[in-house]
């Protein structure tokens, strides 16, 4: 696994690192829950035919400046800088859960600025007769089976790689969960089935067969409200962060869905 | 020095099974356990006591706010406080005290603030604790990424509401209020003395430091743990030029007395356990919410981490010790719960509740406020599960025989930081409380 080419915009006076790899027709990644504190083959798996653009959310690994932002329309109008600032605007774009959420809005505030948009889990809705979980409020031991259906591969994804510095990473990680508290606190819930109607792209819907974070049926209630022609799809042996359990099998759905 | 008698008000009867059969004592602890008639009890009860220990001389009664939590049953101590202004005449109030980010609008705690400062005739000292995660973040769904900016505005917006005399309007991040002027206004000039319930984070004591504020460290692990914690307090103090005047400081320590130190573990153990046991029964996944801590604190507490695990790998036989320490003024709440002792022995040899005779809880406590030169003690003498009678037992035995070989400590400081009330002259008279004229008619 070949490491990406690194850029940096600004955002609100705050460095963010843009990673971009492979060639072909560009695709933007907004990254799930946890940023991207390393590449990972997933995103290898789409550089094989497109060229991946990954730019960092305020707060991610990669970014500062999340305490800049105090209210959705700040993360908003942020999540559209980076997007227009790394070349992303009218490409295909994906993300996964936190950064899923961002694109969904993006797609929909700016319907005629995106191609494409594919979404894992999204962010943003809360049911009450079928809540999302809260990852902000599990024992440490438990938040790896939470977020991924191995448990070992959130572990492995987050742990402190050799030569890294041991006090700066881990507070990167919290950096990071602190990052998507700042926006979603305390349910994940955005009202962002008022802005769902919006999407005019066509959308396909992707969701870990065994996500623990985000119910099943949000899949359909945002089908439901999206104006775009919408695609449902599960990734077996996946959970909340589908692309870290099977970056294969999710690349794919994505691939095939944008071709 | 000033020997202050503070409430935590622990609902008295969970469950002996508690620990076994519920997941928590804070945030979602089960509405089963909570039995309001009980309460009624319990409540009042611990309202005579507080009243008693009034009687008895001590210099304030303390209360604080706890949120869904089975051993603090105060989420509005306004509301005891108001009425101890009723039911005491020369003693200090500490509230300690109102988790300004909660409140919306803050100018609500200004106003409450200034009721109790008026009913009391200036007898109010303010505690502006930001709150633990529990309380804030899980209970009141705060955002812990927002949580000490919002204090801090809030803390901003207070101090203008009580000081300022035009109406103004606050332009703040997270408050805008076209009009602020609250009636009442304190009676204390230019405010109630401020106090700041905090753990151990340098940007804590350099804020109480520059704004002149009381720090009370408020540990329920003890001297022992306390003894870094304030160290670390006064050398920043002296990093900032600031003098020892020891007034400065407050500090939270459980007591317990009885005519001999093995009477005193038999009387006082059962209490000491339910606390320990019961109370502390803390649910880890509330404890660390992300950003609670700022970036700062995580520093500190990952890098003393990764000393002790190197002292640990060096030599076992100190790292043990390292790590031990660890547990109890480790940086994040989690840590301490888990590590906390629960056996008698274990909790009176690691200090967290100082027992004895008169004599031994003398010397102890004398130690520990010259040790960590703090001026304000502020002792818990009811915890867990302990009767109103025995409660009153231990207030007693302090107030008699120990209080009176403290209180000349420190004579040569001058506390800078207590209320300022009314001539006693010039405030209302109070009626005698009489239960037997209101049950008659």
């Amino acid at each position: 696994m070949s490491e990406p080419t690194t850029t940096t915009i600004d955002i609100n006076g705050h460095p963010c690192r843009v990673w971009t790899k492979g060639s072909g027709p560009k695709i933007g990644w907004l990254a799930g829950f946890g940023g991207l504190p390393r590449w990972t083959p997933f995103l290898d798996e789409l550089a094989k035919t497109r060229t991946v653009i990954a730019p960092s959310l305020p707060g991610h690994p990669g970014a500062t400046g999340h305490n800049l932002l105090d209210s959705h329309l700040d993360w908003i109008v942020a999540a559209r800088q980076i997007i227009v600032k790394s070349g992303l605007e009218g490409e295909d774009i994906a993300g996964s859960s936190v950064g899923g959420s961002f694109v969904a809005e993006f797609a929909a505030l700016w319907p005629h600025k995106v191609k494409r948009v594919a979404l894992i889990a999204p962010w943003g809705l809360f049911d009450e007769k079928d809540p999302a979980t809260d990852v902000w409020a599990q024992r440490p031991d438990d938040q790896p089976g939470v977020l991924c259906a191995d448990p070992q591969i959130w572990k492995d994804f987050k742990a402190v790689p050799a030569g890294a510095n041991s006090v700066e990473w881990p507070i990167e990680q919290i950096r990071a969960s602190e990052a998507a508290a700042r926006v979603f606190w305390p349910l994940g819930n955005t009202k962002i089935e008022k802005r769902l109607p919006l999407i005019l792209a066509p959308t396909l819907l992707l969701w870990g067969e065994q996500d623990r974070v985000m119910p099943r049926s949000y899949a359909d209630t945002m089908a439901r409200l999206i104006e775009g022609k919408t695609t449902i799809k599960t990734i077996p042996g996946a959970g909340h962060l589908a692309d870290l359990d099977q970056p294969a099998a999710t690349a794919r759905a994505i691939l095939e869905f944008m071709s | 020095m000033k020997l202050m008698w503070f409430h935590l008000m622990p609902y008295t009867e969970l469950p002996d099974d508690f620990r076994e059969k519920h997941p928590s004592v804070w945030v979602d602890i089960h509405s089963t356990l909570f039995d309001p008639k009980r309460a009624h009890h319990m409540y009042n009860d611990f309202m005579d006591e507080l009243e008693f220990a009034a009687d008895c001389g001590f210099d304030a009664v303390c209360v604080n706010e706890h949120h869904s939590n089975g051993y603090g049953l105060m989420p509005s101590p306004n509301l005891i406080a108001s009425a101890l202004a009723r039911r005491t005449t020369d003693t200090a109030l500490c509230v300690m005290g109102n988790s300004l980010a909660l409140y919306n609008p803050p100018t609500r705690v200004a106003e409450e603030f200034a009721m109790i400062d008026c009913i009391s005739g200036g007898r109010l000292i303010a505690g502006f604790p930001v709150g633990t995660p529990m309380d804030t973040c899980y209970a009141y769904g705060t955002n812990p990424s927002m949580l000490r900016e919002k204090y801090m505005e809030a803390h901003d917006l207070v101090m203008r509401a009580w000081t300022e005399k035009e109406t103004f309007a606050f332009n703040g991040r997270f408050n805008q209020q076209r009009y602020v002027n609250i009636w009442p206004r304190p009676v204390q000039e230019p405010h109630p003395p401020v106090w700041i319930p905090g753990g151990g984070s340098v940007e804590t004591w350099a804020w109480c430091a520059k704004m002149d504020y009381v720090y009370a460290y408020l540990s329920y692990y003890g001297y022992k743990a306390g003894l870094k914690t304030m160290q670390g307090f006064w050398g920043e103090m002296e990093k900032l030029g600031k003098d020892r005047n020891p007034y400065r400081a407050g500090f939270l320590q459980f007591v317990g007395v009885a005519p001999t130190r093995s009477e005193a573990m038999e009387r006082y153990a059962e209490a000491a356990e339910y606390f320990y046991g019961r109370c502390l029964h803390v649910d880890l996944k509330y404890a660390s919410p992300p950003g609670y801590n700022t970036e700062a604190t995580q520093r500190v507490g990952l890098e003393s981490q990764v000393r002790a695990a190197a002292e640990a790998a060096a030599d076992p036989s100190k790292g043990k010790d390292a790590l031990a320490a660890q547990g109890t003024t480790g940086s994040t709440t989690g840590t301490r719960f888990n590590m906390v002792a629960k056996t008698m022995e274990d909790i009176v040899d690691r200090g967290y509740v100082i027992v004895g005779s008169p004599k031994d809880v003398e010397e102890q406590l004398r130690e520990v406020a010259v040790n960590m030169n703090v001026g304000h003690l502020m002792l818990l003498l009811q915890y867990g599960n302990m009767s109103k009678d025995l409660a009153k037992y231990n207030t007693k035995m302090f107030a008699d025989h120990v209080a009176p070989k403290l209180r000349p400590l420190f004579a040569e400081w001058e506390d800078k930081w207590w209320p300022k009330p009314m001539e006693k002259a010039k405030r209302a008279e109070l009626p005698a409380f009489a239960p037997s004229v209101q049950a008659a008619e």
